[in-house]
């Protein structure tokens, strides 16, 4: 025993986290850790081009190696019709590679071994005569007229266009564009990155050949709609498949989708008879999972000349990569993009979004983006900052001047989001006197008098979380509710069933703490049962910041429909009636008389007892609940970062950074505060170090971290965090989600705050990531390209 | 080839390939997970245990290099049933979300602490700089690892609301 409390813990609040147990003692139990009776393990050979034809496929040494009991191919698969599996976008992705390659990284073969060292053995003997293709590595040359057709696959498709999406009213915008006073325009590029999750992907797959069930210990973030995916790839009958989804190495989107390793150890396991390991290495992760970003975006802003923000107009190329795999509500192949409006009251807005297939690995919507909210926000915080450059304003003044205020909302944008609740000047007035803004302009002046750079990076966003309404929300069909579900034992402990799945998170306490805050539970009594599709109920799990919103909700809800049924059977217990009773704390009393009144946990006793209860009124403590959100969530926040920059070196070295963050209610402020902390660190990296770029020929240049740069304790400074609370007006306790605020907010910040610093030579606009290279090009007159490797 | 190494104490002894890396002996051989593998390229650091009593990274290091030598792994920092003081810090100051770097982040730590009994916020910062966290951006572990010495150092240590549940 370390500590022993003398007050049970029941609510909100500062408590230290339930799986912190196992794991600062190095228990926990990732994939990797699975060890089952007869376990085999697989490995993947992988393309070494972009684009090739495959004209043969010789694994006969493979399957000559002394430990191989299989070698898998497309066409093995063929046979089974299992060579191609649906994506999250309604495409279709193949699991190996049956016709050609069409990235580098693409899945060719497996090989089953006794163990990992013999089948990555294996995996190097088999022969592979690929025909190279024509590669399409940028995306602004997918619909040119000679590039190759990617997706020859598909029937009647002839270019590489997967689709045109829009929002807003173009009229509208054109009109309000055509008499402003003010129009700036300008390219950017949110380059493509990669979420780089601690643990790589992996799965254990586990058929039992006698009674047909599928077992899968998988790195998902969504263990439910997973389960149905694979009913639906493999003809497997949905009750006969269990998804764990055990510890999770972060996840931050990488973990959403389904990638053909995994289909491959399923495969595996039924073809051998035993249960088939197969865990990527880091090469493989960041050359073949999913991606976030890589939009080309236009923006154009109209203002008046004193600085009224008017409207905005974006067009955007979106690169898909050679299978449109994205994870989004299926009514929007953008994703929620088109809140670019952001934190603004305009008077028109418009965007158009295409998409485009290239020679690059699929994904798109990964890396705590809130479904393109990242790059959504990345585009208007941006803009605004373009065109303070151009007026000769404050940042941060013109901001303020635009805000969106506090009496406006519920606000509807002209893209349709109804922005539930909110106080912005407030936030951003905070982030300012903590950052002491004024005074910081002091020292920038008088540091650019002496040559030296500093800059000073502002940015505001609106997120919209907790997907979502069923009307308007649906992934495969799959409506994006939550089920929870809640018991009382007959001792008052209780067991929380969530569809949702920590990668981090902590939902095993504060999740705890929700049902602890509406019965007067001592967290330490309830357990939260997530991560297995046969022990919970079904939903669409965690990402898009949505565990708080939805599942959070619906387990307050669940816990309440407890708390009503308690009241039917205290007033049994008691013989009053139900309408004399009053909740207090953790019990319910008698009304004017609170010494007559019964615990929770009395009432869980008497629950399961011989008690007798109403008419129609079961026994036992039990509840179960779905919740279909309302409308989204919409957390925000003001972010103002400091920046030095190295003259002679272009180096840039973040000094400060400040995060006023508004989630609504904070469940456990420790565990906001360590959202907001990662995510912050995720700006950093975006914007200084992390990209996924390739050469001409389509060849990964991120592939290991020596190339793929993340931060270290070295790159981020020491966060100042600061928060405001606007209750969301729609949610049961009105918490809104943070899990990816400061992912989506920070980024800009930072970008602002370098291009802030290099303002004297005329810089107004370059793209991430701002290497040191990336800023001396800027500061000298030659901006890059950062995405290509082309010369 | 047989390999014998004092794993936390207990000799392990394993017939091994030459080419076995330690961390791989370690949780395939001996059956320790709680050492984790995350990059191949020594730059993540997950990997990291005790040789020697010194920090390294298991995915660069053999099994043979390691025969007759002294390994102590995360599952070796509890001593009789306490827990380390670096390891009641993470708990403290929520230095971990998902774990996985957790085990590295734990040992380069202790071996700080046993070298450093009062490091500054920058020489913690430096101490885990070869080794990457995608959770926390590392803000919490610095407090963890300073809340670790204040408490050896019998200083002030933030006031514990560590529910019953969380105890040993």
């Amino acid at each position: 025993m370390t500590t022993v409390e003398e007050r049970p813990h029941t609510g909100f609040g500062r408590t230290l986290r339930k799986e912190d147990v196992r794991l600062v003692r190095g228990k926990g139990n990732y994939v990797d850790d699975v060890r089952l009776p007869g376990m085999l393990h697989g490995a993947l050979l992988r393309s070494p081009y972009a684009h090739a034809k495959i004209n043969s496929i010789d694994t006969s040494a493979a399957e000559a190696h002394p430990k191989v009991l299989a070698v898998i191919t497309g066409e093995t698969l063929k046979g089974l019709g299992l060579a191609w599996m649906p994506t999250l976008s309604y495409d279709v992705q193949a699991v190996l590679a049956t016709d050609k390659v069409r990235y580098q990284g693409q899945e060719v073969a497996f090989v089953i071994a006794e163990d990992h060292y013999s089948a990555r053995d294996a995996v190097e003997l088999i022969e592979v005569d690929y025909e190279p293709l024509p590669v399409v590595a940028d995306a602004k040359k997918a619909m040119d007229a000679d590039a190759p057709v990617i997706r020859d696959d598909k029937e009647g498709q002839t270019n590489n266009h997967i689709f045109d999406w829009e929002s807003g009213d173009q009229a509208e915008t054109d009109a309000v564009f055509a008499n402003a006073e003010v129009v700036v325009a300008e390219d950017i590029l949110y380059p493509r990155v990669h979420p780089a999750p601690l643990e790589t992907c992996g799965s254990v797959a586990d058929m039992d050949p006698v009674t047909g069930k599928l077992t899968l210990y998988t790195t998902s973030q969504a263990p439910h709609a997973h389960r149905t995916v694979y009913a639906l790839v493999a003809g497997l009958p949905e009750h006969k498949i269990r998804v764990i989804a055990p510890d999770i190495g972060g996840g931050f989107g990488n973990k959403v989708g389904i990638y053909p390793g995994y289909v491959m150890s399923i495969v595996g396991s039924i073809v051998t008879g035993k249960p088939v390991k197969w865990v990527e290495d880091r090469a493989e992760h960041l050359m073949s999972t999913a991606f976030a970003r890589d939009y080309h975006m236009r923006g154009e802003i109209a203002a008046t000349k004193d600085g009224k923000i008017l409207g905005l107009r974006v067009k955007v190329l979106a690169d898909h990569g050679a299978f449109n795999a994205t994870a989004q509500p299926t009514k929007f192949p953008a994703g929620f993009f088109h809140v670019f409006t952001g934190s603004y009251d305009l008077q028109a807005a418009h965007c158009t979004v295409t998409g485009v297939y290239t020679n690059k690995a699929p994904g798109g919507v990964a890396y705590a983006c809130s479904f393109r909210i990242t790059e959504a926000v990345y585009l208007v915080e941006r803009m605004v900052d373009v065109l303070a450059y151009e007026l000769k304003a404050d940042p941060a003044e013109l901001r303020m001047k635009n805000l969106i205020q506090p009496e406006q909302f519920p606000y509807t944008t002209k893209t349709g989001w109804e922005y539930d609740s909110g106080d912005y000047p407030k936030a951003l007035q905070l982030a300012m006197d903590m950052a002491g803004y004024d005074e910081l302009r002091k020292e920038q002046a008088e540091k650019r008098e002496r040559g030296e750079l500093m800059g000073i990076g502002v940015a505001f966003f609106t997120e919209a979380v907790g997907a979502g309404p069923r009307k308007h929300m649906d992934i495969l069909g799959l409506g994006m509710a939550d089920g929870a579900e809640l018991r009382i034992h007959p001792t008052g402990k209780a067991v929380l069933r969530i569809s949702v799945k920590t990668q981090g998170q902590g939902h095993e306490t504060t999740f705890a703490q929700i049902v602890g805050n509406e019965l007067g539970l001592p967290t330490a009594d309830i357990d939260v049962v997530h991560g297995d599709t046969d022990q919970t109920p079904f939903g669409l799990g965690t990402y898009g910041s949505r565990s708080t919103p939805v599942s959070g909700a619906a387990t307050a809800l669940v816990a309440r429909k407890i708390r009503d049924k308690a009241r039917i059977v205290a007033s049994a217990m008691l013989e009053v009636s139900p309408d004399d009773l009053e909740w207090e704390g953790n019990r319910w009393q008698v009304k004017g008389d609170p010494e007559q009144g019964k615990t929770i946990q009395e009432i869980a006793m008497a629950a399961h007892s011989s008690l007798e209860l109403p008419e129609g009124v079961e026994g036992h403590l039990d509840a179960t609940t779905v919740y279909n959100p309302p409308n989204l969530t919409y957390p925000f926040g003001a972010y103002i970062c400091v920046v030095d920059v190295d003259k002679g070196t272009g180096g840039v070295k973040v000094r400060r950074f400040i995060a006023v963050d508004d989630c609504g209610v904070r469940i456990n402020p420790m565990i906001v505060e360590g959202q907001v902390h990662g995510g912050l660190a995720d700006g950093v990296g975006m914007a200084l170090m992390q990209v996924i770029a390739f050469d001409e020929e389509g060849n990964h240049l991120g592939a290991s971290f020596m190339d793929y740069l993340l931060p270290t304790s070295l790159e981020c400074p020491s966060w100042e965090l600061g928060e405001t609370v606007t209750p969301s007006p729609h949610h049961p306790i009105g918490a809104k989600g943070v899990g990816e605020s400061a992912t989506v907010g920070s980024p800009c910040a930072v970008v602002n705050a370098v291009l802030d610093a290099i303002k004297p030579y005329g810089v107004r606009h370059a793209d991430m990531p701002l290497t040191p290279a990336a800023v001396w090009g800027a500061m000298n007159g030659r901006p890059i390209r950062t995405d290509l490797a082309i010369p | 080839m047989e390999v014998t190494i004092n794993l936390n104490g207990t000799p392990e002894t394993h017939e091994v390939e030459p080419r076995l890396l330690l961390v791989h002996f370690i949780r395939e051989k001996a059956g320790l997970r709680g050492t984790h593998w995350g990059c191949d390229t020594s730059n993540c650091g997950t990997c990291v245990v005790w040789l020697d009593g010194k920090p390294v990274k298991s995915c660069t290091v053999l099994a043979a290099m390691a025969d007759g030598r002294s390994v102590r792994t995360v599952e070796g920092l509890e001593q009789g049933g306490q827990l380390d003081p670096v390891q009641e810090g993470f708990m403290e100051c929520h230095g971990l979300q998902c774990g996985f770097c957790t085990p590295g982040m734990l040992m380069t730590a202790r071996a700080l602490l046993d070298d450093n009994p009062d490091p500054t916020e920058t020489e913690i910062r430096e101490a885990i700089s070869g080794q990457l966290c995608r959770c926390t951006g590392y803000e919490n572990i610095v407090r963890s690892v300073r809340w670790a010495a204040e408490k050896e150092q019998g200083g002030p240590v933030t006031e514990s609301e560590t529910p019953a549940e969380v105890t040993a």
